[in-house]
């Protein structure tokens, strides 16, 4: 179940950026004119909910008044969940469901550098093991300086196992044993780092694309999640970002990392409102237990109350 | 970097160039368009408020230069101002007159602070310092494994509190600069932890670090994919710690920038460097003028030249020029030039560089750098012979290049039939059109 209490408390700088400054206009501008949506829309760009959100959302606003006579600005929270919930309703279903049923159930966990791909995965682990699952991680992040020991730590804090690797080895190969392994070692999920790496970079989109070719060699169906982390402080770029990695692997969901630091939150509905992937969990603190399953009707909840 | 906001600059000032004077509606529309430009970048929209107004003022201000056509001018204000915003000049940077001069990283997790470590203690040793490296990020599992491995590959040594004795990074660093100063290196580059700009605690950890080791610079880390959030991490480092330059890192992504410009007008402390790739020597410093010319689409001569010059001696040059006059230009030679280029940093940063090439001819173009270690592998796998006179490999010479150089026979065919296009050109030529010769290399 998606905490909202906890997402609360993740969002508040958000929450108290967002809705404060909203119920300030509606103080000083008690009519919905024209002036009122300039400056409403200067809050939400600020949110990084970006160009075509903000514009979406504006225009449903519009509409709405030129329909019914919807009174004066104090309605406008309302009015903004509404229109917030209904990208994200039109942009995608998203059942919060996972099957894992097939064992073992591979994910592939991909990004930019620095979002935070190593600590979703320890949370993610965690999670797992939480359901009583039997987790194996694998380091094919074979790149950064000391992203295997990274993993390692992470591991061994919430017990999970861990096939390594060598630093400069083919993260291809990291995959292969990692499934043969799962494999004989009976295992539920396995999880797979894979090293950051800018979405503009081909070769290195290459070698990812590489990983999941093995992936679906070694076993038929995997990987079954490839899960595209994106850190919640990016502002537009997470659009560039989803759409490469889509356009390389198909990317099943997103992980939206550090959601607890910053004030805006907003690119949850810029991503929903120009690409269709769901987001499935976010981050929204350090502490191990700290991510949570994503659901937009209590996000917006979240961001707007 | 910038090629998205370069792009829509391009279309926006193709539109006013037709225009016959600047009149308050039709700069108006244009500033429209500057706006949303600027905003789709991230930049912050009260800096893009700013910026409009600025330049509506100064636009409307100005007398029409008869020289010029109006949306030219109106283009040049928009640079001035860009340049401006981004800070007039370049920032020298400064050591402290009685060593070690000591700088402090600090940012939020993920933005790249010990990479930058690594990269400025390469390029600074590289101008004649002694740098010491400080772990003092012991919160991140691994982060001081990780500077202490950057360093075993830099040859540069790394100060960490190995056998836990201080635990602490404050005490960490204390001793640091005691280590720098007995063991006489002058510079001192602290890695610290990543931490959330709305986190007091730990920012108020920082100032009394800050406060007990007295850096001569406090360098804020930054991603350059940072949102509109990026004044807010900024002015909140600044206010809490206090910072004396930026690092912005992961600039050779396709990141708008808009955070260098949010950054820069909220805390008013200059861009000192930006990290261009993932490769330790990938560090430039950061040149306002220049970086305006370049979001503006004007390219970059300067720093290509200087890029030139830093790699390529001038008798390498000559040499080069008297083969080209006298048309003895080798797959050898073009083989040297492919490392020269290497040397120079990574092709689309060069490219970048250079003036009306377009982003949308570049788009078109992926530069991998990986068909150029493939072109390499088949140069080097041909005989002295077969380098001075291509003309006389056949198939069976073509099949061993190709088994040599782990590629196809096609991927033979292609180079040998790309070198001569180039040799016909170089014949031709005293005049290289870099376009069509970068084309005609790198594409398939």
């Amino acid at each position: 179940m998606f905490v909202l209490k906890k997402l609360k408390s993740g969002l508040s700088k958000t929450r108290g950026n967002l809705l404060k400054k909203v119920k300030e206009l509606v103080g000083l501008h008690p009519k919905l004119d024209q002036k009122f949506l300039e400056k409403l829309e200067e809050i939400l760009l600020s949110a990084d909910i970006g160009v075509e959100g903000t514009s979406k959302i504006i225009s449903g606003i519009k509409e709405k008044s030129k329909k019914e006579d919807i009174g004066g600005s104090e309605k406008i929270v309302e009015l903004l969940k509404d229109n917030m919930n209904s990208i994200f309703e039109d942009s995608y279903k998203y059942d919060a469901s996972e099957d894992l049923s097939t064992t073992p159930w591979v994910q592939m966990i991909v990004g930019v550098n620095g979002t935070g791909k190593t600590t979703t995965i320890g949370k993610l682990a965690k999670k797992y093991l939480d359901d009583k699952k039997k987790v194996l991680v694998a380091a094919c992040d074979t790149f950064r300086a000391a992203a295997g020991e990274q993993l390692e730590i992470w591991a061994k804090r919430v017990g999970a196992d861990m096939v390594r690797s060598q630093l400069g080895q083919d993260p291809a190969s990291v995959a292969f044993d990692a499934v043969k392994a799962a494999i004989s070692r009976k295992v539920d999920v396995l999880i797979a780092d894979t090293a950051g790496r800018l979405h503009t970079k081909s070769n290195l989109m290459e070698e990812l694309k590489k990983i999941k070719r093995v992936l679906e060699k070694c076993l038929s169906g995997a990987p079954h999640e490839i899960l595209l982390v994106i850190d919640a402080t990016t502002g537009q770029n997470a659009l560039s970002q989803a759409k490469f990695f889509n356009d390389a692997l198909g990317v099943s969901g997103i992980v939206l990392a550090k959601l607890d630091g910053t004030a805006k939150g907003g690119i949850v509905v810029a991503i929903a409102s120009e690409l269709k992937i769901p987001v499935k969990w976010v981050g929204v603190g350090e502490d191990v237990s700290d991510l949570e399953k994503f659901d937009s009707k209590s996000f917006v909840e979240a961001l707007l109350e | 970097m910038f090629e998205q906001l370069t792009e829509r600059f391009e279309t926006l000032f193709k539109k006013l160039k037709g225009l016959g004077k600047l009149t308050e509606s039709n700069i108006q529309d244009a500033l429209k368009d500057v706006r949303r430009t600027l905003l789709e970048a991230d930049v912050n929209y009260k800096v893009v408020k700013n910026f409009t107004e600025n330049v509506k003022k100064k636009a409307l201000g100005e007398k029409v230069l008869s020289s010029i056509t109006p949306g030219q001018q109106f283009i040049k204000i928009v640079h001035d101002e860009l340049t401006s915003l981004l800070g007039a000049e370049s920032q020298e940077v400064k050591f402290s007159s009685s060593p070690p001069t000591i700088w402090m990283l600090v940012g939020l997790q993920g933005s790249g602070k010990t990479t930058a470590c690594g990269k400025l203690a390469k390029y600074f040793r590289k101008k004649g310092k002694r740098p010491l490296l400080v772990a003092a990020d012991i919160k991140r599992p691994a982060a001081v494994q990780q500077l202490i491995i950057l360093g075993r590959n830099l040859n540069i040594p790394v100060f960490s509190d190995s056998k836990k004795l201080w635990q602490n990074p404050e005490k960490i660093c204390e001793q640091a600069k005691k280590k720098a100063t007995d063991d006489d290196f002058d510079l001192l580059i602290i890695d610290t932890a990543g931490r959330l700009h709305i986190d007091k605690d730990l920012m108020d950890k920082l100032q009394s670090v800050k406060k007990k080791i007295k850096p001569h610079e406090v360098i804020l880390v930054a991603d350059a994919m940072t949102g509109q959030d990026a004044v807010n991490i900024a002015s909140s480092f600044e206010n809490e710690v206090g910072l004396d330059g930026i690092f912005l890192t992961k600039m050779d992504g396709d990141a708008r920038g808009g955070a260098a410009l949010s950054i820069k007008a909220v805390c008013g402390k200059p861009i000192k460097f930006i990290g261009v790739g993932e490769n330790l020597d990938a560090l430039e410093l950061f040149y306002p003028d220049r970086m305006a010319s370049r979001i503006l689409g004007m390219g970059d001569v300067v720093s290509l030249v200087e890029k030139a010059q830093e790699t390529i001696s001038l008798e390498e040059a000559q040499k080069l020029e008297k083969k080209l006059r006298e048309q003895r230009y080798t797959l050898k030679d073009f083989y040297d030039q492919l490392q020269q280029i290497k040397k120079m940093g990574s092709l689309d940063s060069i490219l970048g560089m250079i003036p009306n090439l377009g982003t949308k001819a570049l788009k078109g173009l992926s530069f991998d750098e990986k068909d150029l270690t493939k072109v390499e592998a088949m140069i080097n796998s041909m005989t002295k012979k077969e380098k001075e006179r291509p003309e006389i490999i056949d198939g069976s010479r073509r099949r061993r290049i190709a088994q040599g150089s782990g590629t196809s026979a096609q991927d033979v065919n292609k180079l040998l039939k790309q070198f001569s296009m180039m040799q016909k050109m170089v014949k031709k030529l005293n005049r290289p059109d870099l376009k069509s010769l970068g084309k005609g290399l790198f594409t398939s």
